[in-house]
C-alpha cells in the first residue's frame, strides 16, 4: 500500500473539492478499495472519507420514487421495507451478495463502483489493460472460467461482479451526481461502460464527482420480481451466472418485463432484446426460452467459461418461470 | 474414580482462544523487532539476470534488503532421523543463487521498521530474468513420468501380489477408469509466520509448525548452529493440514534476516504467497482397473497414480497405498509415477494419499457396483478382508461391518430407490451415495515429563504441539486420569523444542504416540509418591502394599479404607521437595523400518530411557508384540444431496460419517476433527481447485475468494458417529488417531450421490454446476 493522505470530509462541497486532486479517491465502507489499495492496485495519495456526509437515507418521493442515499449500507437497503415488500428483486440481490459483515459495511455508492475481480487485474505482476492501460489482457489466452461471455472486448473480458446492479440494471435506476460544476443524473444504462477499447474507464462518472443518490422509479408490478443466482458455493462467492427478472402478467399474456444478467457480462448487463420478446407474448415456458435465447445471442465463449452461455440462459429461464408463476 | 478420557471435555485452551489471548507465532514481539516481507519471482524457471533493489532500499523504513548476493550460506540439513525434520524442498535453500524452479519462488526478503514498510518497498524491488521455457502441466507431460523408488520416509509405494494382468483378462465383470483431482491448498487460518531472535550465537524462534522438534533441528542443521543453541517454540498453531509438517522457506529466511539486520524479525507470509511458498497437495490422475468374478469377488485391482514433483526435490502423492489393503484380491498392482514440474514442490495434505487415493477407488467401486447391479454396500461386503493381504497381517482392530450398518440406518440407505436419476423433489434430483474411510494408525516414539508440585498440581512437559486439533485438552485427560488429579489441577504444556521430544504432528499420530509417554510418566509420578508414603513412617499409609493404595483427587488412600490417607502435598511438604519429577519414553513405531533404527539418545532423552527401564507402563506398553498386526483405521461415509437438475448447483442435505478409531479420547473434539474432514470432503468434491495460469505456470487463484472453501451455507447435517472400541495392540490407550480419517471417503461418497442423483458419473474433480449441465 502507498502511503497517502486521509481527509475527512463535513459535506457534500468539502468532498468534492478534496476530490478534486489527481490521485484522490473517495471511501465510504472501503469494503473494496482498501484490499485493492492493499495490494497497489488502486493507489490514490489522497482518500477522502465521505462517511459524515448526510446521504445515508432512504426516502420516498411525491411521485413515490425511492430515493436511496450513497452512503445508505447495502444490509439497510435490502431489508428497508418499500423495498423488500415492492421491489424484492433488489432486496434478492442484495442479499445473495458478499457476507453479511460486508453488506453491514457497503454502500449502495460503493457498490456501483466496485471492480472486477478478474484474477490478472489482481496480479500486478501480469498484464492487465484495466490496471495498467496498453499492458495486454492476460485473461482472453489465459485462464478465463470466471470471465465475461457478453460485452467483451479484444481488450479485457472482466466481468462486472455486483449483484446489486443488476436489479438496479432492471430496475431501470437513476444515479445523482454531484461534481464542481454542479448536479447532473445519469440513466442506470449510460453508467457503466463496455471495456471496448479503455477498460480503465468503467463509468461516467468523471473525476472529483461524487455520488450522492440512486433513484428506483415506481414500478408497481416489480412486486412481482426476483433474483437468482448462481454459484460455485452457497454463499461468499460471485456469480456464474445470475438474473434479476420482473413481469407484469396479466390474462396469460406479458405486459411489461424486464431482464437482466449478472455474472456474464462485462457490465450489469440489460436485456432489451429478451424484453422485446417477453413484451407481449404468452406467458409460458416457450416464451421464456426464446427470451433466453435472445438474451445470450450476442455472448462470446472463451477457453474455460463457454458454459456461462447454457447456464445463464437456464438461470434465465428458472428466473422467468418464478416470477411468471407468482399468483 | 470418575474417567476423563473419553468425556466430551471442554477445550482446556479454549478461552485463551477466544478471548485473543492465545499467542501465535506471529504475536511476539521481541524489543527493536523489524520485519520481513518476502518477494517473489514473477517466473517460472529460469535464473535472475539482475535484481535492482536501488528504489527499494530507498523506501521509507527500510532496513536491509536480502538477496542471493548478501545472505548468508546455508548447510544442506541431513536427517535421518524421521522426527528430524523435512526442509520441504532439498536441493533449493532460499536465497543461495540465481536459479529460478518456479513462480512464486523467494528471490529477495525486504526487511523494514514496520510491515507496512516492508511490504511496500517489496513492490519496488524489481528483477530481470533470463527466462527458461517452463514445464507445468501434468496432463501434457505424462510421457515424462518416472517410477519413483519410494514415499515419504522410505515408504512402500510401488506393490503388487498375484498375477494382475492375468486376472483383469479372465475377469467376467471389468471395470477401466481415470480419475483426476485438481491441485489443492491446505489455507490454515494462520498463515506461515515466524519471529526469530539471535542472542551472539543463540537463536530464539517462534514458527508456526506442526514439529517443534523438526523445525528446531533443521534450523541448527542448515544454519550451522548446535542444536542446543536452538530454541523454538509454537505453543498454538492455527491450522496446518501438512503444510506446516515440512519447514518452507519464510522460517529459515527469518532467522538469515535477523542475522543480517542484527535485530529480531518477524516474517509472516501473505495469503497469497501460501499458494506458492508453502507446498501444496498435488494434481492427481489416477487409473483404476477393477475385475471380479459374476458374484462381485474381486480377483484384480489396479491402481496406478501419476501426480507431480518439482526439480527441487521428490514427493510422492501416495494415492494407491490404501487400496492395497482396503479389499480382499488375490491379484494386486499399486504404482506410482511422477512429472517433475516448474512448481513448488507438493507435500502431504490432510489424509496424503488416501483423501484422492480414496476418491479413486472408492468411486470406482460404486461404477463396479452399478455394473454388476449391485448394492454398493453389498459389493464391498462380498469383498471384505479380515487382514491385510499385502502385508499379510491381521488388523489390530477392525470393525468396519458395524460401521456400515450403523450408517446406513442412519442416512435410510434401505428406504432409498437405487435406481439413478430416480428421486425427484421440485427442481432437485436427490442420491444418496456412499464410501469406505480408512487411514493408517500410526505411532512413534515420543518422551514426556511429569511434574507434581507440593500445592497438589501438577505439570505435563512434551516437545510436540496443538496445531488446533485439540491435543492439549486430549493430553490433560490422559495426565489427570494417571495421576489421580481433577482436570484444573493438571497443567499440559506443549509446543517447545526444550521439552521432552515428541512426535511430530503428521500422520494422525500424536495421541497414539504422545498419550502413552505422558500416560507412563504421569503413572511413574504416582507411583514414586506411592512409593514415599509407604516408607514413611510418618504417613497414615506406612507400610501397605502398593496394589492396595489408590489414587483419587489429589489424594492417596486404601482402596478398601477410603479415610485412610494424604494428600499428595502432605507427602510432598513432609518431605521438603520442591516437585517430583519422572521422565518416561516409549519407543514404539508401527512403521518398521523406523523401529529397527531408534535415534541416539543424549540428555534428557537418555534419562528418559534409564528412567523407563523400571517403569511398568513403558516395559507393558513396550514388550507388546506387534509385529503380526497391520495398523488402520476405518468408517463408512454416507450423504443425501440434492442436485438442481437444470442449474447443476449441488446441495449436501446430510452426511453420516461412522468411524472405527479406537478409544474415542474426547467426544467433542473427535467430533471436531471428523466434521472438519468432511468439510475438506465437501469442498474437494464440489470446488476446490488451484488453477495456474495455461501460458507461464503460475498460480491465478491466489486468495480466498479465488480459490474457494466451503461456506456456512454449503453445510449440511451432519450425523458422526463412533464405534469406540478401544485398540488394545496399538497402544495402552487405546486410541488411534483421528486427524485426517475425516476426509478420506467423503469425496467418493459425495460423486457416487450425485451420481445417484442425476446418472451423471464426473470424473474429474470438483464437480462444480459447469459439469452437471
Amino acid at each position: 500500500m502507498e502511503p497517502f493522505k486521509f481527509i475527512r470530509a463535513q459535506d457534500n462541497n468539502n468532498a468534492i473539492a478534496a476530490a478534486a486532486v489527481a490521485d484522490a479517491k473517495f471511501i465510504a465502507g472501503g469494503t473494496n478499495i482498501i484490499d485493492l489499495m492493499k495490494l497497489n492496485i488502486e493507489k490514490p495519495h489522497q482518500v477522502v472519507d465521505i462517511n459524515a456526509l448526510k446521504l445515508d437515507k432512504i426516502e420516498t418521493l411525491s411521485n413515490g420514487t425511492i430515493r436511496i442515499g450513497a452512503l445508505v449500507k447495502n444490509s439497510d437497503l435490502a431489508y428497508h421495507p418499500n423495498i423488500s415488500k415492492n421491489y424484492p428483486v433488489l432486496s434478492e440481490a442484495l442479499l445473495s451478495g458478499a457476507s453479511a459483515q460486508l453488506r453491514n459495511m457497503a454502500s449502495v455508492g460503493g457498490n456501483l463502483l466496485q471492480r472486477t475481480r478478474c484474477p490478472y487485474f489482481y496480479d500486478t505482476s501480469y498484464p492487465c489493460n484495466k490496471r495498467e492501460p496498453g499492458s495486454g489482457c492476460s485473461a482472453i489466452n489465459g485462464y478465463n472460467r470466471n470471465n465475461a461471455v457478453l460485452g467483451t472486448s479484444d481488450k479485457c473480458i472482466a466481468t462486472h461482479p455486483s449483484d446489486m446492479c443488476v436489479a438496479m440494471a432492471a430496475l431501470g435506476a437513476i444515479i445523482h451526481v454531484q461534481g464542481a460544476k454542479g448536479m447532473r443524473s445519469i440513466p442506470f444504462a449510460d453508467f457503466h461502460l463496455l471495456p471496448g477499447k479503455t477498460p480503465s474507464i468503467e463509468t461516467t462518472l468523471k473525476h472529483g464527482e461524487l455520488i450522492t443518490a440512486v433513484d428506483i422509479p415506481v414500478m408497481s408490478f416489480a412486486v412481482k420480481s426476483h433474483y437468482l443466482k448462481v454459484r460455485d458455493r452457497a454463499s461468499y462467492e460471485f456469480a456464474l451466472a445470475s438474473a434479476a427478472v420482473v413481469l407484469d402478467v396479466q390474462g396469460g399474456r406479458i405486459q411489461h418485463a424486464r431482464v437482466a444478467l449478472g455474472g456474464v457480462g462485462t457490465k450489469p448487463w440489460r436485456s432489451t432484446v429478451a424484453e422485446k420478446v417477453l413484451t407481449g407474448a404468452l406467458n409460458n415456458e416457450q416464451t421464456y426460452r426464446t427470451a433466453a435465447e435472445a438474451a445470450l445471442s450476442a455472448a462470446k465463449p472463451y477457453t474455460h467459461n463457454a458454459f456461462k452461455i447454457e447456464l445463464a440462459k437456464r438461470t434465465l429461464v428458472r428466473a422467468l418461470t418464478t416470477v411468471g408463476g407468482m399468483s | 474414580m470418575n474417567e476423563l478420557v473419553g468425556k466430551p471435555v471442554d477445550r482446556v485452551d479454549g478461552r485463551l482462544k477466544v478471548t485473543g489471548t492465545a499467542n501465535y507465532s506471529a504475536e511476539y514481539y521481541p524489543k527493536n523487532v523489524a520485519y520481513g516481507v518476502i518477494v517473489e519471482s514473477t517466473i517460472a524457471k529460469g535464473r535472475i539476470k539482475n535484481i535492482d533493489i536501488t528504489t527499494a532500499g530507498k523506501a521509507p523504513g527500510v532496513i536491509n534488503i536480502m538477496t542471493y548476493k548478501n545472505s548468508m550460506n546455508l548447510h544442506f540439513p541431513q536427517s535421518s532421523d524421521p522426527g528430524g525434520g523435512k526442509y520441504a524442498e532439498k536441493d533449493l535453500l532460499p536465497l543461495q543463487n540465481d536459479r529460478i524452479f518456479y513462480g512464486g519462488q523467494a528471490i529477495a526478503v525486504v526487511i523494514a521498521e514496520t510491515f507496512e514498510q516492508a511490504e511496500q518497498a517489496a513492490m519496488l524491488v524489481t528483477a530481470d530474468y533470463e527466462k527458461d521455457k517452463p514445464v507445468f502441466d501434468l496432463e501434457k507431460n505424462v510421457e515424462k513420468a518416472y517410477k519413483p523408488v519410494a514415499g515419504l520416509g522410505g515408504s512402500q509405494i510401488q506393490m503388487t501380489r498375484g498375477n494382475t494382468e492375468a486376472a483383469l483378462q479372465n475377469a467376467s465383470v471389468k471395470l477401466e477408469e481415470t480419475y483426476t483431482t485438481p491441485v489443492y491448498h491446505h489455507n490454515a487460518m494462520e498463515p506461515h509466520a515466524t519471529t526469530a531472535e539471535w542472542n551472539g550465537d543463540q537463536l530464539m524462534i517462534y514458527d508456526a509448525t506442526q514439529s517443534v522438534m523438526g523445525s528446531k533441528n533443521l534450523m541448527a542443521a542448515m544454519l550451522g548452529v548446535e542444536p542446543e543453541k536452538v530454541r523454538l517454540v509454537a505453543l498454538f498453531i492455527g491450522g496446518g493440514f501438512g503444510s506446516k509438517g515440512f519447514s518452507w522457506p519464510n522460517t529459515v529466511l527469518t532467522a538469515m534476516a535477523a542475522k543480517l539486520v542484527n535485530r529480531p524479525v518477524k516474517l509472516v507470509l501473505k495469503r497469497q504467497q501460501m499458494f506458492t511458498n508453502a507446498g501444496r497437495r498435488t494434481q492427481t490422475i489416477q487409473k483404476i482397473s477393477l475385475g471380479t468374478d459374476n458374484t462381485g469377488k474381486l480377483n484384480a485391482i489396479k491402481h496406478a497414480t501419476t501426480s507431480e514433483s518439482s526439480f527441487v526435490d521428490e514427493f510422492v502423492e501416495p494415492a494407491g497405498v490404501a487400496t492395497a489393503m482396503l479389499y480382499s484380491c488375490a491379484n494386486a498392482d499399486i504404482n506410482h509415477s511422477l512429472v517433475r514440474l516448474n512448481k513448488g514442490t507438493p507435500c502431504p495434505t490432510r489424509a496424503p494419499g488416501e483423501a484422492p487415493g480414496t476418491y479413486a477407488i472408492e468411486a470406482a467401486m460404486d461404477e463396479l457396483a452399478y455394473k454388476l447391479n449391485m448394492d454398493p454396500i453389498q459389493l464391498r461386503l462380498v469383498n471384505y478382508n479380515e487382514k491385510d493381504e499385502q502385508k499379510n497381517q491381521q488388523f489390530s482392530s477392525k470393525n468396519l461391518k458395524e460401521c456400515y450398518q450403523r450408517g446406513a440406518d442412519a442416512i435410510g440407505w434401505a428406504q432409498r430407490n437405487p435406481k439413478p436419476g430416480s428421486i425427484r423433489e421440485g427442481n432437485y434430483l436427490v442420491g444418496y451415495g456412499m464410501a469406505t474411510a480408512t487411514y493408517p494408525a500410526n505411532r512413534s516414539a515420543s518422551t514426556a515429563k511429569a511434574v507434581l508440585f507440593p500445592d497438589g498440581h501438577a505439570e505435563i512437559l512434551c516437545g510436540t504441539q496443538d496445531i488446533g486439533t485439540g491435543t492439549y485438552t486430549i493430553m490433560t485427560q490422559v495426565a489427570a486420569d494417571a495421576l489421580g488429579l481433577p482436570i484444573e489441577k493438571v497443567k499440559v504444556k506443549l509446543g517447545d523444542s526444550s521439552y521432552p521430544k515428541g512426535a511430530n504432528s503428521g500422520g494422525s499420530q500424536v495421541s497414539a504416540s504422545v498419550g502413552p509417554a505422558i500416560r507412563a510418566a504421569a503413572l511413574g509420578a504416582k507411583s514414586k509418591l506411592v512409593k514415599m508414603a509407604i516408607a514413611d513412617a510418618g504417613s497414615p499409609l506406612h507400610g501397605q502394599k502398593e496394589e492396595t493404595i489408590i489414587a483419587d483427587n489429589g489424594q492417596l488412600h486404601l482402596i478398601n479404607q477410603p479415610d485412610k490417607g494424604e494428600t499428595y502435598s502432605a507427602i510432598l511438604n513432609r518431605h521438603g521437595l520442591d516437585k517430583i519429577e519422572v521422565l518416561a519414553t516409549t519407543n514404539v513405531s508401527t512403521r518398521q523400518q523406523q523401529e529397527a533404527n531408534p535415534a541416539a539418545k543424549t540428555g534428557a532423552e537418555a534419562q528418559a530411557a534409564q528412567e523407563s527401564k523400571s517403569n511398568p507402563a513403558v516395559q507393558e506398553d513396550e514388550h507388546t508384540d506387534r509385529k503380526p498386526y497391520s495398523f488402520h483405521s476405518f468408517g463408512a461415509q454416507f450423504v443425501k444431496l440434492r442436485v438442481d437438475a437444470q442449474l447443476g448447483t449441488v446441495h449436501i442435505d446430510k452426511i453420516v460419517s461412522v468411524m472405527d478409531v479406537g478409544k474415542v479420547m474426547n467426544l467433542k473434539t473427535a467430533k471436531n476433527q471428523i466434521m472438519g474432514g468432511a468439510i475438506f470432503g465437501i469442498g474437494m468434491a464440489l470446488m476446490e481447485e488451484t488453477a495456474y495460469d495455461p501460458n507461464d505456470g503460475r498460480v491465478v487463484t491466489r486468495d480466498l475468494a479465488q480459490y474457494l472453501v466451503p461456506v456456512h451455507a454449503d453445510m449440511p447435517e451432519f450425523d458422526i458417529q463412533f464405534i469406540d472400541k478401544p485398540d488394545t495392540i496399538i497402544s495402552p490407550i487405546g486410541a488411534r488417531g483421528i486427524g485426517e480419517i475425516g476426509i478420506t471417503g467423503i469425496t467418493a461418497a459425495i460423486v457416487n450421490a450425485i451420481y445417484h442423483a442425476t446418472g451423471k458419473r464426473v470424473r474429474n474433480l470438483p464437480v462444480t454446476p459447469d459439469k452437471l449441465l
